[in-house]
């Protein structure tokens, strides 16, 4: 029965599916892009729709803005500082909760995933009491060096190497313990230093991860926008952030000035996530041999 | 082989004075930046004592923006667990074309910026937006109202049971599901007795990581919530209201919530990690 059915199943299934005998494809299929069109894919055609209504010099003109230009300066500069703090103490702590066994290490590993659980807006006014010149951190660095954290540049890179410290964490953690151990007993058996084996056997090996969470914790800054705006000060030019920006339009009725600064982060997300795509065929392929 | 061992060990592993260096470095980065922003919510929400403490929680408005953040949540993420099983169904146990496409789109609103997440609902159902005046003829308000936060939220908790999700089917594969058909299953006691025990616990998994972002998303519902006390204020919107008014203690008294919901994920997490380690996902590479 089965053996006579078999072709008839066969030609029944849809031209762009391997049979199956599993039902549901059709149910699941159809719920899964109606639910992902109508709440994700419509409202960002309709973000780039809105954008559009400018045409290209209009948009070009709106995002070129001295204003939005220097959100885009600020955002940008900003994630790429945080993002490289990030390379150096997430393979820290990435390095040492591998390698070493120390009295709290899985509270430690437990607590690493924080800025993922603790809401952004919590973060943000944490932060901003932490390092305000009368608060914890920022009354010694301010009685101390003079330097002022809160309400200046580097406040919103404190803010962004706290939301993102976990993707370079995460990233390296998982790559690091399967690395093979021959390979650095060979190199130290060949006569190599710790040090010399650390650049040119470890490093190598974990280079894909280190730069994909360096991507992943820039993508997350560039958009970042609860953790930062108490702790940014917020000043047009110097440290008012590119969500700020499109909050600060849309408040004044300008929706087709946030709908073009949105579309051209929107852009920006895309090219990300093109980059982090080949990163992670870069990894896995890396990963494999 | 005990002499191999040492020689191996002592190969892959620093002087102690290094690793206690190293050690020494990570632990006090990671109290500067993760452990006092936890401890000064706290300090600073009881501050004034208990009693201002408690008086923060119990006024009216807070408890309104804390009923209100429950039932966006109660909303939001019951409909991406549904969405994340039908997804996970038809994308890990079928072999069609374009499944590499359809997993990149459900990962998209990850990396759109929550402002963005919360933009976009407005230009759509907004005064001006695109559906704006067949929704003013009909009386219907969504942005500045409770369905827009819910759409903002589902929006930015979209991918986390698919995510969870796919891969741990992917790897199970279909052999026990295709068992129990050709032995007389119908569908639905397939996926329920065979399929569910299976995922229970990457499903839980999932929800609790959606649970956390649905419940604390700041951005997104941001924009689309237009901040009327008692009515559209999530509890992280509330907080912003209070830090803005320089009402500290209130502030930090309804984010030292939140930080506890944070906390309580975290266990939760952990403990899921630690006993089902080999039946999620997220644990396997």
């Amino acid at each position: 029965m089965t053996v006579i059915n078999a072709p008839a199943t066969a030609l029944r299934q849809p031209f762009f599916k391997k049979p199956s005998i599993l039902p549901g494809f059709g149910l699941t299929l159809g719920f899964t892009l109606s639910y992902l069109g109508v709440l994700v894919l419509l409202p960002l055609a309709a973000l780039v729709v809105k954008a559009g209504g400018l045409g290209w010099v209009g948009f070009w003109t709106a995002v070129t803005s001295p204003r939005v230009l220097a959100a885009f300066q600020v955002s940008f500069g900003l994630s790429f500082v945080a993002a490289l703090v990030n390379a150096v103490f997430g393979f820290l702590v990435a390095w040492v909760l591998v390698r070493y066994d120390f009295p709290g290490r899985r509270l430690v590993d437990a607590l690493v995933d924080l800025p993922f659980a603790l809401p952004t807006a919590v973060a943000g006014i944490a932060l901003s009491a932490l390092y305000a010149p009368n608060g914890w951190v920022g009354k010694p660095l301010n009685d101390l060096f003079g330097l002022k954290v809160a309400f200046t540049p580097i406040g919103i890179a404190v803010a962004l190497t706290f939301i993102g410290l976990p993707f370079v964490v995460r990233t390296v953690q998982p790559i690091l313990q399967d690395l093979p151990p021959e390979e650095e007993e060979a190199a130290a058996s060949l006569g190599a230093s710790r040090l010399q084996t650390f650049f040119s056997v470890i490093m190598p090996a974990l280079l894909p991860a280190l730069v994909t969470g360096f991507a992943l914790s820039f993508a997350r800054g560039v958009g970042e926008y609860g953790s930062v705006i108490f702790i940014a000060g917020n000043m047009p030019g110097l440290t008012e952030i590119l969500p700020l920006l499109i909050v600060i339009k849309l408040e004044q009725y300008d929706y087709v000035g946030s709908a073009a600064v949105g579309t051209a982060m929107l852009l920006v997300s895309f090219l990300m996530l093109l980059v982090l795509n080949l990163l992670q065929q870069w990894m896995r392929s890396r990963h494999a041999r | 082989m005990p002499a191999d061992n040492t020689s191996a060990s002592s190969a892959r592993s620093e002087s102690a004075w290094v690793r206690w260096t190293l050690i020494g470095g990570a632990l006090l980065f990671l109290a500067l930046f993760l452990l006092l922003p936890l401890v000064v919510v706290f300090a600073e929400a009881l501050r004034r004592g208990v009693d201002a403490y408690w008086t923060a929680l119990t006024e009216p408005d807070a408890v309104a923006a804390i009923q209100l953040t429950l039932t966006v949540a109660a909303i939001a993420v019951p409909a991406n667990l549904l969405f994340g099983v039908a997804a996970s169904w038809c994308i890990a146990k079928f072999d069609f074309r374009g499944k590499n496409l359809l997993i990149t789109l459900i990962d998209l609103p990850f990396s759109v910026s929550p402002v963005v997440s919360g933009l976009i609902y407005v230009l759509l159902f907004g005064m001006n937006g695109l559906f704006g005046p067949y929704l003013r003829s009909h009386g219907i308000q969504i942005i500045f109202a409770v369905p827009g936060l819910v759409l903002a939220t589902i929006f930015v908790t979209f991918p986390f049971v698919a995510r969870e999700l796919i891969p741990l089917m992917e790897e199970q594969g279909s052999d026990e599901e295709e068992a129990a058909l050709v032995l007389g299953a119908s569908g639905w006691q397939t996926f329920w007795r065979v399929t569910i025990p299976n995922i229970k616990w990457g499903l839980l998994y999932g929800v609790l990581l959606c649970n956390a972002r649905a419940m604390g998303e700041f951005g997104a519902v941001s924009v689309v919530s237009g901040h009327i006390r008692g009515e559209t204020n999530t509890m992280p919107l509330h907080v912003e209201i209070l830090y803005n008014e320089y009402n500290f203690v209130a502030a930090f008294a309804v984010a030292s919530l939140l930080a506890m919901l944070a906390l309580v994920t975290l266990v939760v997490k952990s403990a899921l990690e630690w006993r089902f380690g080999d039946e999620l996902a997220a644990t396997r590479h």
